[in-house]
């Protein structure tokens, strides 16, 4: 087991939160001999700990502080409190996440060239491209063994994926497949095949779906070389009269505060809290918050045009049984402004269970056009629309000082106000996902609106120049050479596929960078 | 029947003897509510009986499945009759018996049809009370463990090891 590190250790790489970011970081930084200190907000839970029940484990993973939320989106409306739908826990959000690890398409990262001037929307290149990432990408595949990449085979289609195919196909859709999922479809890398249990979203019992929180973490951990400590929430980060950051302040699961000295700090909190940090650091060096001399931390939030289609038929679909979104088109995800707007999007199947149904199928609603719809619950079936969303300057994490947490400090406010291009491109899906299933001989359909936030992207985004954004190609802050970003908030633009792969190969990526700048003495 | 509900084992007869009033499907007696099969009764000690049934039929109003028997509907509106939250839900019903009485009916419960009820409660539908109601009912409703089977929704299932063996991919009609 992992040495501990002392709190006056300032040899040592503190990695800020323990996700598909931070917790592959730590356990790559750890193989290559690097000193690293993991602080994680949240407790370690294992499969066996995972509860099929979807309140039960929401109540044990889902990051639940306080947070509030304005703008015009509809979860402002229907979930003011719950922005996110992450989870606080060893592992992050890759215990909650359904697996899906799609490759950015080349022209994502060049969106501000592709797309050009689009009136409100932020664009910008990033300043890497597909070329330079696709060792990284096939690196993250196999780490999290992407079913239909490498020679790994495809999952079986189950239930849902039998009707979201037909209907698929009778649309004439050709990019349709079981999906490139991080879920074993045959035992893969000590971790058993997929049983078809359904229950993605709680935490895989099998461990058949990779989580960095019984893969990365306990590996790097073995080596010695890192040490995750649990329920420690950073509060601050620290700088001397340099302008380099010398090591955090957290408060410890009795509320105690510590100070854990550093000479390389990353974050990666997600892309609300990672920016809320950067905020809360600020000091009289950095009035307007660690590493925002161009004042886009915390702006750019972007958290993907989102929303469900699910239908009923006269006959029974049983979605819940099996992998909860191993389904997929791709055909829509192409560049093509014909539609109406730029950017693309994948159709995914989905499945929640009865009760999560009853609170997101049409949140607020009640009466019979409501109860008969999930009447009919046992005969339908569902799919996910993930679509690239435009950054806004306006879309951002502010501190709220009229709202506090648990220490004390400025809870995050999450703004958000969809762009006419996300709408006209929700449009388009909700009319194409209703297409899919009425062509399947669908008796009701159901647009249902998008649920609190699992991709969160952007708030503190990569940029060529400093002035553009807040970290470089590398995920190193423009200001502060010692302090990294490590998670989606780095994201320059969104893309339209689910953004955990390309966190997973930029965090291999950055370890490289890091170790290699270490190992120079430039850190 | 839930932990938080009664068998009282009574006859039906008993019950509707101890029984001061009867609506379509629920009695109200001194302390209690009861199913008028006398399947099921629960006893009240914040609210009055006639607002537990009133509370009741709202709950089936907002989330009406023909199929879900009141028990259910009972065991999920239960918790409210404490003490902190009794005034809460007495002025509230209250409200409730006064529209109904506006457009001439008795009381709430004495209004026949459900497109009457659900007409007062949609006239209601921004006020904390309703508000309050039918956001505790998705989960004290729908969060059921014995509801589900009503849905056939199956729940957890990785102690039967998971659906590869059970039935994932059985369609048969697609």
């Amino acid at each position: 087991m992992a040495a501990p590190f002392d709190l006056n250790d300032d040899t040592v790489v503190v990695v800020i939160g323990t996700g598909a970011g931070g917790g592959v970081l730590s356990n790559e930084l750890a193989q290559k001999g690097v000193s690293v200190v993991a602080l994680e907000a949240g407790g370690r839970y294992l499969p066996d700990d995972y509860i099929n029940d979807e309140w039960e484990s929401f109540g044990q993973l889902a990051w639940l502080d306080k947070r509030t939320t304005s703008g015009d989106w509809r979860v402002a409306k229907d979930f003011s409190g719950l922005p996110a739908w992450i989870v606080k826990a060893v592992g992050g959000t890759t215990t909650h996440w359904a697996g899906a690890s799609l490759r950015f398409q080349a022209h994502e990262f060049k969106t501000k060239t592709t797309y050009g001037d689009v009136q409100g929307a932020n664009l910008l290149d990033w300043p890497i491209d597909l070329a330079e990432m696709e060792p990284w990408y096939e690196k993250a595949e196999t780490k999290l063994g992407v079913t239909r990449t490498g020679d790994r085979a495809g999952l079986p289609g189950n239930n849902n994926y039998k009707v979201f195919e037909a209907g698929a196909k009778a649309l004439g859709y050709e990019q349709v497949h079981t999906g490139r999922m991080a879920i074993n479809s045959g035992d893969y890398d000590d971790r058993l095949a997929c049983q078809q249990t359904g229950f993605c979203f709680q935490g895989c019992k099998w461990g058949a779906k990779w989580s960095a929180a019984y893969t990365d973490i306990p590996r790097g951990e073995a080596t010695g070389n890192l040490e995750v400590r649990e329920h420690a929430h950073v509060l601050k980060i620290e700088h001397d009269a340099s302008g380099k950051v010398t090591g955090v302040l957290y408060a410890d699961k009795d509320g105690n505060q510590h100070l854990q000295k550093a000479r390389v700090v990353c974050v990666a909190g997600n892309s609300i809290e990672s920016p809320r940090l950067l905020l809360n650091s600020a000091s009289a060096m950095f009035p307007d918050g660690l590493a925002n001399s161009s004042g886009q931390v915390g702006r750019n939030y972007m958290r993907h045009m989102t929303g469900s289609v699910y239908a009923v038929f006269d006959k029974p679909v049983r979605m819940w049984r099996g992998t909860t979104m191993a389904g997929i088109v791709q055909d829509e995800a192409k560049y093509d402004p014909s539609r109406g707007f730029v950017g693309g999007y994948e159709l995914e199947t989905l499945a929640l269970g009865l009760p999560f149904m009853a609170a997101f199928l049409d949140p607020g609603g009640w009466g019979r056009e409501f109860t008969t719809a999930l009447d009919s619950y046992e005969n339908m079936a569902g799919l996910w629309i993930v679509g690239e969303d435009m950054p806004q300057e306006t879309n951002r994490i502010t501190l709220n000082h009229d709202a506090k947490d648990q220490y004390g400090l400025p809870a995050p406010n999450v703004h958000f106000d969809d762009h006419p291009n996300d709408i006209a491109m929700r449009k388009h899906a909700y009319e194409r996902g209703m297409a899919l299933y009425d062509a399947v001989g669908a008796t009701r359909t159901f647009p249902t609106p998008p649920y609190p936030s699992t991709h969160n992207l952007g708030t503190n985004r990569m940029s060529e120049k400093a002035r553009d954004g807040v970290v470089n190609r590398w995920g190193q802050t423009h200001d502060v050479a010692n302090l990294f970003v490590s998670d989606g908030s780095q994201f320059t633009t969104g893309a339209a596929e689910n953004p955990t792969l390309t966190i997973v190969a930029l965090a291999i990526r950055q370890a490289d960078r890091i170790a290699s700048e270490l190992s120079k003495g430039n850190l | 029947m839930t932990k938080t509900m009664e068998r009282r084992g009574m006859t039906r007869r008993e019950l509707l003897t101890r029984s001061a009033a009867v609506t379509a499907a629920l009695m109200i007696g001194p302390n209690l509510v009861a199913g008028v099969s006398g399947a099921w009764a629960m006893e009240v000690s914040h609210v009055s009986p006639q607002t537990m049934a009133t509370l009741i039929q709202m709950a089936r109003d907002i989330y009406p499945h023909d199929h879900v028997a009141d028990d259910y509907y009972a065991v999920a509106v239960k918790s409210y009759d404490n003490a902190d939250q009794a005034a809460m839900i007495e002025e509230g019903i209250a409200s409730l018996n006064s529209a109904a009485q506006g457009l001439g009916h008795g009381s709430y419960l004495d209004t026949g049809w459900e497109r009457d009820r659900v007409d007062i409660l949609r006239a209601m539908e921004a006020s904390p009370f309703f508000q309050t109601i039918r956001g505790g009912l998705v989960t004290s409703l729908y969060n059921q463990k014995a509801v589900w089977p009503l849905f056939g929704y199956e729940g957890e299932s990785y102690s039967k090891g998971g659906y590869i063996d059970r039935g994932f991919d059985d369609i048969n009609w697609i």
